[in-house]
């Protein structure tokens, strides 16, 4: 036994084209490693194999070949399904059903009833924000209201693991506030949570490590806090003020100048570059706004990642 | 089990929800009202007639609710992709579709007490005493129709609803002509045309097998033996429809 709450071993699925039989190759290999009780922020441009991943942890679809194991035990008959919470992307529930309904329905799924789910329908409907809408049938739901009663009824059997697939789509901006705040509640109550996304920082604000895949292909497995405490790549000083004489002497000593109206922003290679510039605006009468070190960001090495599969892709055309 | 059974309850309040489910049970109860102008217009016993008719249309429409709702029982599932979060929890797929069926079966089961009280009351204004002959019949149109219902199920599982629904027409079409189909063949000189209804005659189901609406009707008997066989070889034509609606499901991807 192993503290994984999810394990795969060389995980893949190929597709048959319907037409002449061609090979898909969905996921590759796929080595991946959750442990319990942390947030893993799974990263990916479309069709990178982020929901075929899901679907195979799920048993929606079956692999090719591979391993998939929960907590140590092999993902065989349906049962160990039941200490996990799913929600898909831009799910769908039976628009004739209503809130309260439908998360009865997920519940006895589960095999709960009685008042244990009357009480969890109703904490989850309070945590989703959804009390007023208990009454309304499904298909009356915009598409934040469907994702929201989407996280309730994932949650409904206390899971402990959280899958989620691009759980922040579809939500407005306290809509994503909200779910960021149930994401991190799982993880202070010790729930395992694995979520695909586009949008990087919420990754970077949540997440315990971040695995990158790109075509079939996981990349890299990185540390979020990594990389928040990665080296400074440059610093940036904001300032204003500044005589057309003064920003062409300033300027040359930097990697990059934007205007932007009045305010002049430098991109300067090193502290000391930066400290110098300050000295030589201050003195000639500018103000300075801000000194700002920036570090590498995941965008950064998402983009770098995809970056280097281009060039190996154009590589192998050639 | 609990899965199955809140699978066969939401299935079952689907159903009485479908408009659909109304409309041709509004229909069905038209055509037993038509059925007692018939009786009152031809020469000869209206009673007999009203109970042709009545048994008639309990058989037509609910093969029309089984083949309709059935052929999109499991297809508009992964369309609409409603079947992602129930497959995700704790739920075998057989158990999906033991569940959806039952779900069905039991809408089923309703129309067709609906319209044998209506066909029951109609009788009971004619002659002062309520049919109950008739169930001897009723009872071999619900194993009629648990079988299409099956049919319907299996194509479900792998073709459009367009297509089950072209693919299970053609075995009720089938099923009930079977029978006549052999006899036709059997004088015939063409060798081809021969095994190819002999192919038919033994996959296909023999639905006349499960057809006593007449002699119900003209009063015949109808021997304990011969009823309780087809019963027994309806319900195990399903059961092997069934199975094999069950692997074909199990191993396909939802995608």
């Amino acid at each position: 036994m192993d503290n994984l709450a999810i394990r795969t071993e060389k995980l893949s699925k190929i597709y048959r084209s319907d037409w002449l039989y061609k090979r898909i190759a969905a996921l590759e290999a796929l080595d991946l490693e959750v442990e319990e009780g942390e947030i893993l922020g799974y990263l990916g441009p479309n069709g990178a194999g982020k929901t075929t991943t899901f679907k195979l942890l799920l048993g929606l679809s079956r692999p090719t070949s591979g391993t998939i194991c929960f907590f140590g035990k092999p993902a065989a008959d349906s049962d160990y399904r039941k200490d996990i919470g799913y929600l898909p992307e831009n799910p769908y529930f039976y628009g004739y059903l209503t809130a309260e309904e439908s998360l009865s329905f997920h519940g006895r799924l589960h095999g709960m009833n009685g008042w244990e789910l009357r009480n969890r329908m109703d904490s989850l409907l309070a945590l989703v924000g959804l009390e007023h809408a208990r009454r309304r049938h499904l298909r009356k739901f915009s598409r934040g209201m469907l994702q929201r009663i989407g996280i309730a009824q994932a949650l409904i059997n206390d899971p402990k693991i959280l899958i989620l697939d691009e759980p922040m789509s579809g939500l407005d901006p306290m809509g994503r506030k909200q779910m960021r705040d149930i994401i991190l509640g799982c993880r202070d109550q010790g729930k395992t949570v694995v979520f695909s996304s586009h949008i990087l920082s919420d990754v970077e604000m949540m997440c315990d490590r971040a695995a990158i895949i790109l075509q079939g292909r996981l990349q890299q497995v990185i540390s979020v806090r990594q990389i928040l405490d990665r080296r400074i790549q440059y610093w940036e000083l904001t300032c204003t003020g500044l005589a057309s004489a003064l920003v062409e002497q300033v300027r040359q000593q930097m990697l990059e100048t934007v205007r932007t109206g009045e305010q002049i922003l430098f991109k300067a290679e090193t502290e000391q570059v930066a400290h110098h510039a300050m000295k030589t605006i201050v003195e000639a009468g500018g103000r300075i706004l801000s000194l700002v070190p920036q570090r590498e960001s995941l965008e950064d090495i998402f983009v770098q990642q995809a970056g280097k599969k281009e060039k190996a892709k154009a590589k192998e055309k050639v | 089990m609990k899965q199955i059974i809140t699978i066969a309850v939401n299935t079952f309040r689907e159903s009485i929800r479908d408009k659909v489910f109304y409309s041709l049970l509004f229909f069905a109860i038209l055509m037993l009202g038509f059925s007692m102008v018939l009786g009152n217009l031809t020469i000869g016993d209206p009673v007999k007639i009203i109970k042709d008719f009545g048994l008639g249309s309990i058989s037509l429409f609910g093969t029309l609710i089984a083949i309709f709702v059935g052929i999109s029982l499991v297809y508009k599932e992964i369309e609409k992709k409603t079947i992602y979060v129930i497959l995700a929890k704790p739920v075998a797929r057989w158990q999906f579709l033991v569940g959806k069926y039952l779900g069905l079966l039991l809408t089923l089961v309703i129309e067709v007490g609906v319209m044998t009280i209506g066909l029951f009351a109609l009788c009971y204004f004619y002659t002062g005493r309520i049919p109950w002959e008739l169930v001897k019949a009723i009872v071999p149109i619900c194993f009629e129709l648990q079988l299409i219902l099956a049919v319907a199920l299996f194509f479900s599982t792998f073709a459009t609803p367009f297509l089950s629904g072209v693919f299970t027409m053609a075995v009720f079409i089938i099923g009930h002509l079977t029978g006549d189909l052999k006899i036709l063949v059997a004088r015939s000189e063409n060798a081809n045309l021969k095994t190819i209804s002999e192919i038919l005659y033994y996959t296909m189901p023999n639905l006349e097998n499960l057809n006593f609406k007449a002699q119900v009707v003209h009063g015949l008997a109808i021997p304990l033996q011969q009823l309780s066989l087809s019963l027994l070889y309806a319900a195990s034509y399903t059961v092997v429809v069934f199975m094999a609606a069950i692997i074909i499901f199990s191993r396909r991807d939802i995608r």
